[in-house]
């Protein structure tokens, strides 16, 4: 029996994150979400801009860069290119997604749009070295925030899961952690969940990862897992803010 | 050959697209095009293909990235401040070297300027519209007849090249009815795209379709090589209509509904024994040097008729070198210069050589 493996649908080479950083946890979980379904050869990715602007160089599927937050535009060009056959996923983090995207976000989901949408929220821009996010805490320094985000300047952090659950459209959101052993397991199912809701024709799917940053936080990685319990999800509760398909069943 | 039908000129575009094998449409609603969307809207969900009102221009250019990055032929149409916001995406699909299908209908401006016809986009597109170097090929129909033929034309054209066409027309042209067949239209089937993201079905290495390159020494060659393809565009594809330039004095430069207008002046102007030519551009990009370096060589004078404040003289003059004088009759603004405009014009430029 094989104790350890690499994901098919992950490319066997070295990832270019910060020591420390989550996305390679979450790069994982996707690719074996996929190896599992066995989707890979008709799944397509969409890259975007930000840290994991590279994930067309890790992901063994088909890929796409997108220009910074309209991943799910592109998304929507390529599932209805061919909807029977395309399985279409886009990776996203919070500044691509919640700020210079959010109307492409919000209207793929108001459309419920058959694809998946994997949210990486680590409360930073960390590809430009670390500027205010629309998900950075009040009080959270950053580069552009260097006195601590001010509401009255700035506004509060956007929760996206909460606020696209009001929408009518999506089909599912959920926000999960990878900060430990138990929570990677609860985010793998999510994510599962996603792409399976896709290959069902349930359409538009959101896991939030809420997720860590040591190098823009100024923190070592386990003082980041630390600070995603202690500060990040006080303020982002895990959950499920939307399963229609069960909340229609409950109905019934 | 099939009766034509009266149509105007956006319907003209629609129609002819989906006779291209175009199934997919994304557009957002805004004057004086929205008979294409309107078309799409109708037309598409009978057979089988897409047609999306998208949340902002911007995203219906980039769900045109998607479909092309899939390989399949796809257009959005727009007007002038629209057409702005989807510079983003035409710098984005140059750079991934996806072919698209862009219609600029355009208006009057600039910022949300008017809704009445205009050429003032002309620097736009022929300069590419977004940043980076890059080009569109550009088509200037100025006929409904020829809105339905460089639409099939602007399909082929991008899916032969792996870049984008456009439909560079004004608000005249997308308003005005004429006859026009569209069963008659010749269209090629497009080409295999074995660079297209659908899926490896684990058979193939995985396709990218991306505009990064962090080298520059990578990134500069990348630039090299569409360069390299322009050139054979430049020297296989410009298109151009003469009439009456073989002893022509005065050549007059002009595309579109200005073609047109120039046209009638032209005729006006031989019955007063002057001769005036017109060379009318149909590609602004590649823009048709040849015809314009030919005609310098007899013609005394030029002048360019354009809807704006005076864009494709520059091309006018690059051709020629300025070896001769170019004279500017121009409208703007929504405005379109009258035949007698026009004449003037000559008159006036023939006093000066005479």
């Amino acid at each position: 029996m094989a104790v350890y493996e690499k994901p098919h649908a992950l490319i066997d080479v070295p990832l270019h994150y910060c020591p420390g950083c989550t996305h390679g946890i979450v790069h994982r979980l996707v690719a074996e979400v996929i190896d599992e379904l066995g989707i890979e050869g008709k799944t397509i990715g969409i890259a975007p801009v930000g840290c994991s602007v590279m994930a067309y160089n890790y992901f063994n599927c088909d890929m796409i860069e997108a220009a910074h937050g309209r991943a799910p535009a592109v998304a929507t060009g390529v599932k209805r290119a061919d909807p029977e056959n395309h399985i279409v996923f886009t990776y996203q983090g919070d500044g691509d997604l919640a700020s210079i995207g959010m109307a492409e976000t919000v209207h793929a989901a108001a459309r419920n749009e058959n694809i998946t949408v994997i949210f990486i929220n680590n409360a930073i821009y960390g590809m430009t070295g670390g500027q205010m996010a629309p998900t950075s805490l009040v009080g959270q320094v950053t580069q552009t925030s260097p006195y601590g985000r001010d509401p009255k300047a700035c506004g509060y952090p956007i929760k996206v899961c909460e606020m696209l659950s009001e929408l009518v459209g999506p089909e599912y959101l959920e926000r999960v952690t990878v900060n430990n052993v138990k929570n990677i397991r609860n985010a793998k199912k999510a994510i599962k969940k996603a792409f399976q809701n896709q290959i069902d024709g349930k359409g538009f799917s959101l896991v939030e990862v809420v997720s860590s940053c040591p190098t823009n936080w100024g923190m070592t990685p386990k003082q980041a897992l630390d600070w995603i319990e202690s500060d990040m999800l006080p303020y982002y509760p895990l959950g499920v803010y939307k399963d229609r398909s069960a909340e229609e069943k409950e109905a019934e | 050959m099939a009766d034509k039908i009266l149509m105007k000129g956006n319907e003209a575009i629609a129609a002819a697209a989906i006779k291209a094998g175009c199934m997919h449409y994304f557009g957002y609603p805004i004057t004086p095009q929205t008979e294409i969307a309107a078309y799409m809207a109708k037309v598409m969900p009978k057979i089988g293909g897409t047609f999306l009102q998208a949340e902002s221009e911007i995203a219906a250019i980039n769900m045109v990235y998607g479909v092309a990055s899939a390989g399949k032929r796809v257009m959005t149409s727009s007007s002038s401040p629209g057409v702005s916001l989807k510079g983003e995406g035409l710098s984005y699909l140059a750079g991934s070297d996806l072919p698209a299908l862009i219609v600029n209908v355009q208006r009057g401006g600039p910022g949300l300027g008017g809704i009445q016809p205009s050429q003032s986009d002309y620097f736009q597109a022929t300069r590419g519209g977004g940043h980076g170097d890059y080009h569109m090929i550009v088509l200037a129909p100025a006929s409904v007849q020829e809105m339905a033929e460089l639409t099939v034309k602007g399909f082929e054209l991008a899916d032969t090249y792996r870049m984008t066409a456009m439909i560079l027309a004004d608000g005249t042209m997308g308003q005005m009815m004429e006859p026009v067949s569209i069963d008659d239209l010749k269209v090629n089937p497009a080409p295999e795209k074995p660079w297209a993201t659908t899926g490896t079905q684990l058979s193939r290495e995985h396709n990218i379709v991306n505009s990064l390159s962090l080298v520059p020494e990578e990134l500069e060659q990348l630039n090299f090589k569409r360069y390299e393809r322009y050139q054979v565009i430049e020297e296989n594809e410009t298109r151009y209509e003469e009439y009456k330039v073989d002893d022509a004095d005065i050549v007059i430069a002009a595309f579109g509904i200005a073609a047109r207008v120039s046209k009638n002046a032209v005729d006006e102007a031989r019955k007063l024994g002057i001769k005036v030519g017109l060379i009318r551009p149909i590609t602004l990009w590649p823009f048709p040097k040849a015809p314009f370096k030919k005609a310098a060589e007899h013609a005394k004078a030029f002048i360019s008729v354009e809807l704006n404040m005076g864009q494709m003289i520059e091309d006018v003059q690059l051709a020629i070198e300025s070896k001769r004088p170019v004279t500017l009759c121009n409208r703007a603004g929504g405005m379109i210069p009258d035949p007698d405009q026009v004449l003037s014009a000559i008159k006036e430029v023939n006093g000066g050589i005479a």
